[in-house]
């Protein structure tokens, strides 16, 4: 067989690759440690004391939550903006981002293995970490804005050349999300303000509600952010895979515009079951995040509404009829769809925690754990990889290596979530706590209903963990194996907008002026509970390290 | 703008319901005041064990079936370590830190609040029912966050 070089892949496609395959890399590190918590926590393994549960958890929490996801969308919306507008910049600004989002997640790595930074992903203060880990954090957050800068920059650049024109709704997507992203890394970066020069001892004492509430000003957009990554995927390359189109190029920004604007003055309900924040506040911000569910409900229904049109079209009609008719067997769909199922669950899962007095029930138990597994561990992390398996082969220009294990891969994944993250809800109903490296409490009678629970989780931790084995297979395979797809069809493509649907609005498009009306709402949803945190004059707390 | 008459109408369910959960939710709180624990009050987490009513952690009875419980959360345990209460007592806890951010659950009970240091919480329940309930801390503390526990008896 004559051997040739391997196909070269250079410029931007290069850029948007190296920050897929470097999320690939991560989920494969945060699953095996994923799986060893969840073995280790249903009494199944003992981790050794140099290498304890909760410095494993900060790993697995860092890595899913503020790595795997932030390199997989900064890399994909780079991906959005270089192919659906002409390049008018070097890679240059984008190479700079990728490389301070590296830098940094090592520096916060070392921290964290060494064991001096055993805080969790949330680093609650007054549990204090090595100076190490709050800059590396800093520098990865830095890091995404300058991608998000590059973006703005082509995105703007285009605009300024192409007037009147409407935005490509894929790099639409990716300004209007980083524009909320921007608005909410603001807040974990005045945090790390008063973090830094505290955990360098420079300062004796630290505001611990207000580090708080400054974190969860950030930790829910974080959510979102996500989710808009997902959506992104779910809009406008699902329908491709079945040859329909996006259902309504305007209601899909405004159902974005309004993720802009809600995503962040939302996150109290994050703190419902703390003292030093008055329960009006808490329950305005009840009201803001049930406002935040309408753009999903708009996603949900364009998402079904695409795939019937298609089958319509193609003459299939009956509800099992066009399910069946969908491309179940194409890892690009599989993956995403499966995760619209999990959502489903996800979603209303969501609703409950947002619901006020309703939280008391599951605030910090498992079932809090089972929903980010379901919400971000499900159609996230789904859609993540479902898109990896196109984005990989249309970035080299290879063949997928082994589609066939990519299609176990995926539903392996949704099996074993759907039994680990249906146990975790269940134990918290029954009280089990999160974040607890063992829930035996010497015997307690109370305690001994969430064993059986946690095994069931243990066992869904390790199919999940044995997909990801397959994922990394799959997607390394294939730059290896290096099979030139020639004239196939592109893995990874942008659906059209279907010919009916009406115009956009020119509106949608003044993505500042709806930057600045979510900057406005943050502020007033903020300015009372952070006026009365401040005007308590809350004593400073002495930073520890108790791990 | 267009909007699809079926897209009009799912959104209509879909807002109908999330009114529904509000007026739900709030009508809770209003009327049988099912708020979350939302204690304003500050404290000097380095001079807790000091600070009264803190210097003696414990049980106190105030009335008729009602009794206050003041407690200190430190690494890893909370003071008291038992507390035993009659039949359908109605206890409000208080709750400080004296290091890092706690939990003050009992599972299978509306009692769950957070500890923060330099803030006070507080948050009642009435026990009807008769047994040794867990109160655990369900925020991560430290390295023996996994032990840090304690009873509270019902007779």
């Amino acid at each position: 067989m004559k051997k040739t070089l391997p196909l070269s892949i250079a410029g931007g496609n290069l850029l948007a690759l190296t920050h897929i395959y470097t999320a690939t890399l991560v989920l494969g590190i945060g699953a095996l440690f994923g799986m060893l918590q969840g073995l280790s926590r249903a009494n199944i393994i003992v981790m050794p004391a140099a290498f304890d549960y909760y410095r494993m958890l900060t790993v697995h929490g860092v890595l899913m939550a503020l790595v795997f996801t932030t390199f997989f969308i900064t890399g994909l919306f780079t991906y959005c903006v270089y192919t659906t507008l002409p390049r008018v910049r070097s890679t240059k600004l984008g190479w700079t981002g990728y490389v301070v989002m590296l830098v940094g997640t090592l520096m916060a790595a070392v921290a964290i293995l060494d064991g001096s930074a055993s805080v969790l992903y949330t680093f609650y203060a007054p549990l204090k970490a090595s100076p190490l880990f709050y800059f590396g954090a800093t520098l990865l957050i830095a890091g995404t804005w300058f991608v998000a800068a590059d973006i703005f920059l082509n995105v703007s650049t285009w605009k300024f050349a192409n007037r009147g024109e409407r935005i490509p709704l894929p790099a639409f997507m990716a300004t209007c999300t980083l524009t909320m992203w921007i608005i909410a890394t603001l807040g974990v970066v005045a945090e790390m303000v008063l973090l830094i020069p505290w955990s360098l001892g420079w300062t004796s004492g630290i505001d611990v509600s207000l580090t708080r509430m400054l974190f969860w000003y950030f930790g829910h957009p974080l959510v979102y952010f996500w989710i808009m990554g997902a959506y992104t995927i779910w809009y406008t390359v699902v329908p491709s895979t079945y040859g329909g189109k996006i259902f309504s190029d305007a209601l899909t920004r405004l159902a974005f515009i309004m993720l802009l604007l809600l995503s962040t003055p939302v996150g109290l309900h994050h703190q419902f079951l703390e003292p030093g924040i008055a329960a009006g506040w808490k329950w305005m911000h009840m009201v803001l995040t049930y406002g935040v569910v309408i753009p999903s409900f708009m996603t949900a229904f364009a998402i079904f509404a695409s795939f019937e049109q298609a089958a319509r079209k193609a003459g299939v009609s009956g509800f099992f009829n066009i399910v069946r008719w969908l491309p179940w067997k194409n890892p690009v769909f599989a993956g995403p769809a499966l995760g619209m199922i999990l959502f489903i669950f996800g979603g209303f899962g969501g609703i409950v925690n947002s619901s006020y007095s309703m939280d008391v029930l599951v605030h910090n138990t498992m079932w809090i754990v089972g929903h980010f597994h379901i919400t971000v561990g499900g159609p996230v992390a789904l859609t993540f990889i479902g898109a990896t398996y196109g984005l990989v082969p249309m970035l080299t220009g290879r063949k997928l290596f082994a589609p066939r294990l990519a299609l176990v891969q995926v539903y392996l994944w949704f099996i074993g979530m759907a039994i680990m993250s249906t146990a975790m809800h269940w134990a918290g109903l029954l009280g089990s706590p999160r974040r607890t490296s063992d829930v035996t409490y010497f015997g307690a009678q109370g305690a001994a209903t969430w064993h059986p629970e946690m095994v069931w989780a243990a066992i869904g931790g390790v199919i999940i963990a044995f997909s990801v084995l397959l994922f990394i297979v799959v997607a390394t395979g294939t730059f290896l194996a290096d099979v030139r797809a020639n004239d196939a069809p592109p893995s990874f493509a942008f659906a059209s907008t279907r010919e009916d649907a009406l115009a956009t609005p020119a509106v949608f498009d003044r993505l500042t002026r709806w930057g600045v009306l979510a900057i406005v709402l943050a502020l007033l949803a903020y300015a009372g509970p952070v006026t009365e945190q401040l005007t308590a004059h809350p004593y400073l707390a002495p930073g520890m390290r108790t791990w | 703008m267009h909007v699809h008459r079926a897209e009009r109408a799912w959104l209509i369910f879909g807002v109908a319901m999330l009114a529904v959960f509000l007026a739900v939710i709030t009508s809770a709180a209003v009327v049988d005041g099912f708020v979350p624990p939302s204690h304003v009050q500050t404290i000097d987490p380095t001079k807790v064990s000091q600070t009264p009513p803190f210097d003696h952690p414990g049980l106190r009875k105030v009335g008729v079936g009602a009794y206050e419980a003041y407690y200190i959360a430190r690494i890893f345990a909370f003071e008291p370590a038992t507390i035993t209460v009659p039949k359908n007592a109605h206890v409000t806890f208080f709750v400080t830190s004296a290091d890092v951010e706690h939990g003050f659950s009992i599972p299978e009970t509306g009692v769950n609040a957070m500890v923060t240091p330099g803030w006070v919480s507080e948050v009642s329940y009435t026990f009807a029912n008769p047994g040794t309930f867990l109160l655990i801390c369900n925020e991560y503390c430290g390295s023996g966050h996994q032990l840090m526990a304690a009873k509270v008896i019902v007779q």
